[in-house]
């Protein structure tokens, strides 16, 4: 356990009566002008926000809310990037007494019509004249939706619809409302308790339509509240926000966690400069999903090939020293005077910059998690120094219900559950959960919450099991398991992370349920197989001809066969084609956080498995890709089946 | 589709007069006679060779005309040499990118604010407080209203030379706005954009024009016709160094005799839809 750490927050006591804005308004009257509650870099410049401006957006927001006429229990709707505005829209919609729901940034207009008119939308908060377009598009046929409001004036000069609102108008119509009625706000704040619900969080679904997860204000508070019991952060810390709100990890980083301990919450100036800005924030605590730390990998691994002949041999120097020192300790054995000073030389030359390259050296805990990682990613952070942890949860808890601790960790599991959390394993193999943060059921979807919510118990879907040490190891989703052809269940996914250790493999999907042999589709990384093409003065000139290459298929296999090495025999891939395409998905393909769509993909793909499984050595494909702004484009090509043999 | 005209009044704000301009015994303009008002985007089309990059030089000081004058805001400034005509508001972007490849881009748009810094060599030798107020200043414009409306924060601290083709014209449209001109000439901002940064810069260029804070006058050089007539207010057709006319879009695409010589031939028809 960790010792009990002086400087940490004020513990916060989580009642039965305390609500997200109860707890918002304690904090920003308690830290008021003085103390930075969250910064934007805009116009080149980190921007700080004091906790008192925070609360003053907050109050104006919310009660022009009231003022348009928000009943308690109405629906609010966020679309658009990690900014300031969007978080404040939030705490706004819970502190007027609505229930908030979060777009993913990048949802089609499809999409966005079906969570708007399920969920019975009455506000929609969107960025600017991106969303704006989406959400006039669908508000014909969701007659719920009153108002849009939008914050970002660029391009919005020649829309005079009267559905629409700016930002600046509804504070201003705020504003009016506080003078003629003062105590208005805290009265709205005090009402409610802690299980009413304050979020419907819609999940991304690998295998139907989104569910609606209703969460209350306890079931966040408590998430939050138990992580940090976990791994305290202090008030004076830094977190970047950068990831998409209508993720659950996000949420929880930034309302659950951030407020009760009061850190500074950072927002990139845009999307495409996130990582840029990590860096210069240098943040203390992270969680991303493991995409995020794939990529991390990939660029390493690529900018180790460009580099220098020194310069890789000292990095390869401090990987071998890096890696030894991780697996002591992961085997909790001690570690020797001479590795501890071997790891500081390769602290000092190597790791040191290589950390603050990525963004990384002040970081105390970094969590993945939403998917699987595999366990080289997951070495490879180690042995440079980064104290990654693996959590398991779902939005259904909130965050999440099962995390490392310190000096305990195990790349194969995901830990041991937080507190005030039960983890079981039911005799089909499936992980149950109870706990506090248990969600409240699906909204408008009795069958399902049936199905997932038993005597208190949250059914996940997941296999797994505990191990000796007490630790869970989830295998994979149920109906994901593979039977092998020696009978033995196998995790597909176990294997996919494994290819995806490859700087050149972007994604990969294996197939191989109850057949003779494994088979791997292949989507490489473009950008990074393109720099090896360009150097190899192989032309190209889409993504499409590039993965179609003899050398690129020749490459890929020399990928394959090091992830084949230390599989056992029936689990082996022995057969791959390339992709003429990146999984994306905008096609369905993958959920919006990045989870591949087993079944759809198995459909939609069907022609490709069965000429793996069959003598063939090309399939014809003709198809066509959607992008996100609806247009449609005709793909007809041949794919090569390469078969590997020993 | 074309687009109403701007209403302002209908102030001229350059005007050429009979312009004739020849190259040994080539005639590239034969008398050229162009009005542009206020607030509008006015094209000029034309088949290659037609003239119109020609035009363009003669109106920012890079050619002088043998015959006619050239009028901007009244004042006729045919005596007057490149820099002080962008002195006076009229800024450009080439054909072919001319930016500095070995700058950032924070800096080639700093070239563009050159015009307006006011201290002297010697302060700004040693970098006292007048000049360091001032690049704070002008930064602060640069970053406000230049970058935050081309979209190109992060790349604002990458050598020019390095970007992709379609940035590069990005930056180089941003250098020309941080003269903050009257009259921006455009010669084919377009030529070598894929679909989405043509459909990027199309938005620009609006803005640009539209924009309360910019409101600056457009004069745009284009072979994209789809474009040419979504944005513009008036069209002026250029051929073989004869105008053939002026007018809304509408007109244009209707006049048999533009049909003829420029828009009948199909392969020069050419629009990206």
């Amino acid at each position: 356990m960790q010792p009990e750490d002086k400087t940490a927050a004020t513990r916060i006591e989580i009642t039965e009566d305390l609500t997200i804005p109860k707890l918002f308004y304690m904090q920003a009257r308690r830290y008021g002008p003085q103390r930075v509650a969250m910064r934007e870099k805009q116009y080149g410049i980190w921007r700080p926000i004091t906790w008192q401006q925070y609360l003053d957006n907050v109050k104006h927001i919310a009660l022009g809310l009231i003022k348009l006429g928000l009943k308690k229990g109405d629906k609010v709707s966020m679309i658009g990037d990690n900014r300031p505005e969007g978080l404040w829209a939030e705490m706004a919609t819970l502190c007027a007494g609505g229930i908030g729901v979060w777009l993913f940034q990048d949802c089609l207009i499809e999409e966005v019509r079906y969570i708007i008119d399920h969920s019975d939308t009455r506000f929609l908060f969107g960025e600017g004249q991106e969303e704006v377009d989406k959400a006039l598009s669908i508000i014909d046929e969701c007659p719920k939706l009153d108002k849009i409001i939008w914050d970002d004036p660029k391009g919005m000069r020649n829309y005079h619809q009267d559905c629409l609102l700016s930002l600046k108008n509804l504070v201003e119509m705020g504003k009016q409302l506080d003078k003629d009625q003062p105590d208005l706000f805290e009265k709205l704040i005090n009402r409610g308790t802690g299980k009413d619900v304050a979020l419907l969080f819609y999940t991304s679904g690998t295998t139907s339509l989104p569910k609606g997860a209703l969460l209350s204000h306890n079931n966040m508070l408590t998430m939050g509240r138990h992580l940090m019991d976990v791994d305290p952060c202090k008030d004076t810390d830094d977190y970047v926000s950068y990831l998409p709100f209508a993720w659950i990890g996000e949420q929880m980083m930034s309302i659950s966690c951030g407020l009760q301990i009061g850190y500074t919450i950072n927002f990139p100036e845009e999307p495409e400069t996130a990582r840029e800005n990590i860096r210069e924030i240098g943040p203390h605590v992270m969680f991303a999903p493991p995409r995020m730390y794939e990529q991390m990998t990939r660029e390493v691994q690529v900018k180790y090939l460009d580099s220098s002949w020194t310069k890789r041999k000292f990095y390869e120097f401090s990987q071998k020293v890096g890696y030894h020192v991780a697996d002591l300790k992961f085997d909790k054995k001690p570690i020797p005077w001479y590795w501890r000073f071997l790891e500081w030389i390769a602290y000092i030359t190597v790791q040191r910059k290589l950390k603050d390259h990525l963004g990384l050296s002040r970081v105390r805990n970094a969590y993945t998690g939403g998917a699987a990682m595999g366990p080289d990613h997951f070495r490879f952070f180690h042995a440079m120094g980064v104290n990654l942890k693996q959590i398991y949860g779902q939005t259904e808890v909130a965050g999440i219900s099962v995390v490392h601790r310190n000096g305990d960790i195990k790349f194969d599991t995901v830990g041991k559950p937080i507190p005030g959390t039960e983890i079981r394993i039911t005799e089909e193999g499936e992980i149950i959960t109870r706990s506090p943060s248990v969600f409240l059921g699906y909204y408008k979807n009795p069958e399902a919450t049936a199905k997932a919510l038993r005597d208190g118990w949250l059914h996940s879907d997941d296999k797994g099991f505990v191990d000796d040490d007490g630790h869970l190891v989830v295998f994979d989703r149920t109906k994901d398991v593979f039977t092998l052809r020696d009978g033995k269940p196998f995790s597909p996914q176990y294997l996919e992370t494994r290819l995806k250790f490859s700087p050149y493999i972007k994604d990969s999907w294996v197939i191989g349920h109850n057949r003779d042999y494994i088979t791997a589709v292949m989507c490489i990384d473009y950008s990074v197989v393109g720099k090896w093409a360009d150097e190899k003065k192989i032309n190209y000139t889409s993504y499409q001809e590039l993965s179609q290459h003899e050398e690129v298929y020749d490459l890929v296999e020399e990928q394959i066969r090091q992830a084949n090495k230390d599989l056992p025999e029936a689990a082996k891939v022995r057969k791959f084609t390339n992709l003429y395409k990146e999984l994306d998905p905008d096609d369905d393909e993958l959920t919006r956080t990045r989870k591949l769509r087993r079944a759809f993909v198995e459909k939609r793909y069907q022609d490709i498995v069965d000429a793996l499984y069959s003598d063939v050595n090309t399939v014809h494909i003709d198809t066509t890709i959607k992008y996100e702004d609806g247009r449609e484009s005709r793909i007809n090509t041949d794919l090569q089946i390469r078969k590997i043999t020993d | 589709m074309a687009r109403t005209e701007p209403v302002q009044d209908n102030e001229i704000l350059l005007e050429l007069k009979d312009i004739e301009m020849t190259f040994g015994k080539v005639t590239a303009l034969a008398g050229v006679n162009l009005k542009i008002r206020k607030g509008e985007i006015h094209s000029v089309i034309g088949p290659n060779g037609a003239g119109k990059t020609v035009m363009m030089n003669c109106i920012n000081g890079l050619y002088r005309p043998q015959k006619g004058s050239i009028y901007f805001k009244g004042e006729k400034i045919n005596h007057l040499n490149p820099h002080q005509r962008s002195r006076l508001g009229i800024s450009r972007t080439f054909q072919k990118v001319e930016v500095f490849g070995g700058m950032t881009v924070l800096d080639n748009i700093r070239l563009g604010r050159h015009i307006h810094m006011k201290s002297g060599i010697v302060s700004g030798a040693w970098y006292l407080g007048k000049s360091f107020r001032e690049e704070i200043e002008h930064r602060r414009f640069i970053e406000e209203e230049i970058i935050d409306l081309l979209e190109i924060e992060q790349i604002r601290h990458k050598p020019v030379g390095m970007l992709p083709y379609g940035l590069q014209k990005r930056v180089e449209l941003g250098r020309a706005l941080a003269l903050e001109p009257e009259l921006l000439i455009l010669d084919e901002p377009l030529a070598g954009l894929n679909l989405e940064e043509v459909e990027d810069m199309a938005r620009f260029i609006l803005d640009i024009n539209e924009e309360e804070r910019w409101k600056v006058t457009c004069l745009l050089v284009e072979h994209d016709m789809g474009v040419v007539m979504d944005l513009s207010h008036r069209v002026f057709v250029l051929n073989f160094g004869n105008m053939i006319m002026d007018g809304t879009p509408e007109e244009v695409q209707n006049n048999p005799e533009v049909i003829k010589a420029y828009l009948g031939e199909e392969d020069l028809y050419a629009t990206r839809r």
